[in-house]
């Protein structure tokens, strides 16, 4: 990967031998990415031994029912340099892991499926198809690049406190719906270190969907349907709604539209984005009231109040007392368009579908792909997310200051390591072991009963 | 199941042993049946049950909508699936699947085919079944589906609601509408898709009237493993050994036409010769046609095309002298009388039956047709499929077929549904419905001459 930005004197040592930068070259150096950063990262920060428990799911014991095959058929991904992709790399104990990352030092991890096979030994069996994916976690990707037609602030790659709001709704109405309807609860949402979010659900039930069932929950999940050639790409039918749609809006959606996204993305302040709005609709008559009012009320602009709460308010005013429920219906459908969570289906619907590891570090922005807790997403800042070379700064700065804990904890890290065991991991392995023990004991049972004859 | 000769009678299986069936009119298919089949029982019971799968198969792809689909089913069961003794109805319809099983399993696409349709047929059936026999039925399918304790029904009873209106149905207080299911919801994958049920603590409330739903994809799936068995088992050990006695059944059977065969004209004679070029513009499809055509064009036809064109006109009512007379005509226009009467006549009489081993062949049906190879200098085959499309649609618009008409029938050629697209054909045409569909080129004929009788008859 070439570097950019100018070539200084200091890098030198940075080609041989990695180190850390000097006290007095941090303002210098620009805030990005740099692989040999990377090595350094590997050795001291990223929680190897964290991410080996939670893949071992509980099977890293000495429990008789314990796989221990379990972690060698988890498919593993490496991106490394110059573009180079490895798939199928497998682990069966922790320092395998661990040497392994450190030694490739790749630039992105992927997580894959758990086959039925050791996938390094899968050129050893005849036949095709001879692979499959046994487990997986249900996965969810949302990416803000999705929602391009419905921000203004930024589009493409960027993302800035005006639209992050986007993420949280997502966030907020996903992770109630996977704990409430779905009754799921070992739930890790990952900041994606640029543009959007990752989810990973562990439950045991989960990871054990087929295809068909995780396209089920990922299109129950589905309210946009959008493509260039349909202006309206949201249509909600029924008399009703059905009630995860009807606690998302009341919940959420409403609110996050009419108090942040209005104003931050200023819908209704100009002809042309008001255009996209009054285009959805279907009654002529109001939406061509609704354009004239607007027409004339740009040039008498009242500064008291944000103009697009204004025209919102007056929007549906006429909307709402509408005698046509398609009429009163595309209030809510305009909420649902701008803020309704749009999921990318593929990733979802496929057990074999590869997924970044949480705390990789991302090439292009350097930020580390933290955890995000969902009881308090509201309070994410993607901006101020720890980047690789703020994370070795502060290494730098603390020394030699030992830490029982590890090194990562006199850095910013601490508190995304400290938020991914306390509400991830430790939870999950509780149950894990619980259920191995419970099924275990029952099999034992089981065969008593049939010796017993 | 045991296959007997028809001099030894049959017995029927004890109605003890309730395990064939949790509902008394439909069984499940879960294992073949301890019972005695009459040889030609064996064959007749297949060929009624294969009716009513092909009557199915025909209504899903002209689109028939539910209700419409509903009707055809029912009608289709009950006029093919009769039995003179009511306490057969059972068995027969228990045979017949077995069989059609040894049939269908023996390619994908075979399988493919006959599970979509039993599963539509089964889909249908359930529907119709008593709330005792669904649940018995459920309860057979292990369906992990808990009924909804009334206490949970009265506090979920607004969401449920909801859900209902929001997808078009009423829930009325009715009882019937309060009975819900619960079930994991990751066995009702489509309803989960379509937010069609109330999703609670990873429970699905699925409505009496979705568990047909339910039903139908476990029934679909149990039969499509049991087919891949039944294909093991046929190719390894069944087919071998019943080489002399089933295997010649079994095979013929997927492949078989099932209409009138048109060997024995209604009434010879309907057609007189002088009459025949109009007749043909009017009422042959467009297979015969164009081989009519031809044959005028060149006076000469190859063998395949003499024998689809010579049956088809016998199936017509043409006799066996006007057809000497007709094929004379032509014929020796090219290659002269005594060559015509030496090397082609007795081909004609031996299509009658008055030469040789004297069989009586009969017209070939649609599907002998495209199933045919026209190669260089042929003109037999389906048009709708052997035609390029330019050539198709110049032929259509020969015949007198509008634009309109025209795209849809190109569409379904496009398809591969060639007897559809004849059918779309024949309905421009005669600007009235068929709705049996076109199988025969003899069907074509007489339902284009009914048609037109009827017309000139109204007129007069």
């Amino acid at each position: 990967m070439t570097r950019q930005g100018a070539y200084k004197e200091s890098d030198d040592m940075l080609i041989d031998e990695p180190k850390l930068p000097q006290q007095g070259q941090i303002a210098a150096l620009p805030n990005e990415f740099n692989p040999s950063y990377l090595k350094i990262y590997y050795s001291k920060l990223f929680p190897h031994a964290d991410l080996y428990r939670w893949m071992s799911y509980g099977n890293d014991g000495k429990h008789p029912a314990c796989d221990s095959s379990y972690l060698g058929r988890r498919e593993f991904s490496y991106t490394l340099d110059n573009d180079i992709f490895v798939r199928y790399n497998t682990f069966n104990s922790a320092t395998e892991l661990e040497n392994s990352i450190k030694d490739k030092c790749p630039l992105k991890i992927d997580i894959g499926p758990i086959y039925n096979l050791n996938p390094a030994r899968r050129n050893a069996y005849a036949g095709d198809n001879v692979l499959t994916p046994v487990e997986r976690e249900l996965i969810f990707d949302i990416d803000m690049s999705d929602y391009d037609d419905v921000r203004y602030c930024c589009s493409g790659a960027d993302v800035c406190l005006n639209c992050w709001p986007l993420m949280t709704v997502a966030v907020k109405v996903i992770d109630t719906s996977l704990r409430d309807d779905f009754g799921f609860r070992h739930i890790l949402w990952v900041y994606s270190g640029r543009r959007g979010v990752h989810c990973w659900v562990c439950d045991r039930k989960a990871r054990r969907l087929t295809n068909e069932q995780r396209a089920a929950v990922a299109d129950y999940f589905r309210v946009y349907k959008g493509n260039e050639n349909n202006y309206k790409k949201v249509s909600l039918m029924g008399q009703v709604l059905h009630p995860f749609l009807a606690r998302s809006y009341t919940e959420v959606l409403k609110e996050y539209f009419e108090t942040k996204l209005l104003t931050s993305q200023n819908l209704l302040s100009s002809e042309e984005r008001y255009e996209k709005i009054l285009e959805m609709i279907p009654d002529q008559s109001i939406a061509s009231e609704l354009r004239g009012k607007w027409q004339e009320s740009r040039r008498s602009s009242s500064a008291k109040e944000d103009i697009n709460i204004v025209r919102w308010e007056q929007l549906k005013q006429l909307l709402q007392k509408h005698k046509a429920q398609v009429v009163r219906r595309c209030v809510e459908e305009i909420v649902f368009t701008y803020t309704f969570p749009r999921l990318d289906m593929e990733v979802s619907k496929h057990m074999n579908h590869l997924l970044k590891a949480p705390f990789c570090v991302h090439p292009k922005t350097g930020r580390v792909c933290v955890p995000i807790n969902p009881n308090n997403c509201e309070e994410f800042d993607p901006t101020t997310v720890p980047t690789l070379i703020q994370l070795l700064e502060e290494l730098n700065r603390e020394g030699l200051r030992s830490d029982v804990e590890g090194e990562w904890n006199k850095t910013s890290l601490a508190n995304a390591i400290k938020l991914f065991r306390s509400s991830f991991l430790q939870p999950l392995l509780k149950i894990c072991k619980e259920e191995m023990e419970s099924s275990y004991n029952a099999k034992l049972q089981q065969s008593k009963n049939l010796l017993s004859w | 199941m045991q296959v007997v000769r028809s001099h030894q009678s049959h017995r029927s299986f004890s109605s003890s042993s309730g395990s064939v069936s949790a509902s008394p009119t439909l069984p499940l298919y879960r294992s073949a049946p301890e019972l005695e089949v009459r040889l030609e029982d064996f064959e007749s019971f297949a060929i009624d049950r294969l009716r009513v799968l092909k009557g199915i198969s025909d209504g899903l792809s002209r689109g028939k909508k539910p209700d419409e689909m509903e009707k055809l089913v029912n009608e289709l069961w009950k006029t093919n699936m009769r039995h003179q003794d009511s306490s057969q109805v059972l068995n027969k319809d228990i045979i017949s699947h077995f069989v059609l099983r040894l049939v269908y399993c023996r390619t994908e696409e075979l399988r493919k085919w006959f599970l979509s349709m039993e599963s539509a047929l089964f889909r249908h059936r359930f529907r119709n079944q008593t709330a005792e026999a669904q649940r018995a039925i459920m309860e057979e399918f292990d369906l992990p589906c808990k009924a909804v304790s009334n206490a949970e029904f009265e506090s979920l009873k607004e969401k449920l609601g909801q859900v209902a209106r929001s997808i078009g149905h009423n829930l009325s207080l009715s009882t019937t509408d309060a009975i819900y299911y619960k079930v994991p919801f990751e066995e009702v994958p489509e309803l989960v898709t379509g937010r069609k049920v109330f999703i609670n603590q990873g429970y699905a409330y699925v409505a009496m009237n979705q568990v047909v739903s339910l039903v139908a994809t476990i029934f679909r799936s149990l039969l499509s493993k049991a087919l891949i068995l039944t294909n093991r088992k046929w190719a390894t050990s069944i087919r071998e050994q019943e080489q002399h006695r089933l295997t010649p059944i079994v095979e013929a059977l997927c492949s078989s036409y099932l209409g009138p065969d048109f060997s024995q004209p209604k009434e010879y004679g309907e057609i007189s010769l002088k009459d025949i070029d109009q007749v043909a513009k009017s009422s042959f499809p467009l297979c015969m046609r164009h081989l009519f055509e031809k044959l005028r064009e060149d006076h000469h036809l190859k063998h395949a095309g003499r024998m689809q064109l010579g049956l088809f006109l016998k199936g017509v009512g043409l006799n066996v002298d006007d057809s000497l007379a007709f094929w004379r005509e032509e014929f020796s226009k090219k290659v002269g009388l005594e060559k015509f009467e030496k090397e082609y006549a007795y081909n004609i009489r031996h299509n009658y039956g008055k030469e040789g081993k004297k069989t009586d062949y009969t017209p070939y049906s649609c599907q002998k047709i495209i199933l045919s190879t026209p190669g260089v200098g042929d003109h037999h085959g389906c048009p709708y499929r052997h035609f390029g499309e330019e050539n198709l649609r110049a032929a259509l618009s020969r015949m007198g077929v509008n634009s309109r008409a025209m795209e849809d029938v190109m569409g379904k050629v496009r398809n591969r549904d060639y007897q559809l697209a004849c059918t779309l054909t024949f309905e421009a045409l005669h600007a009235a419905p068929c709705d049996a569909g076109i199988n025969h080129p003899n069907q074509y004929f007489s339902d284009s001459q009914r048609l037109l009788k009827a017309k000139k008859d109204s007129s007069t």
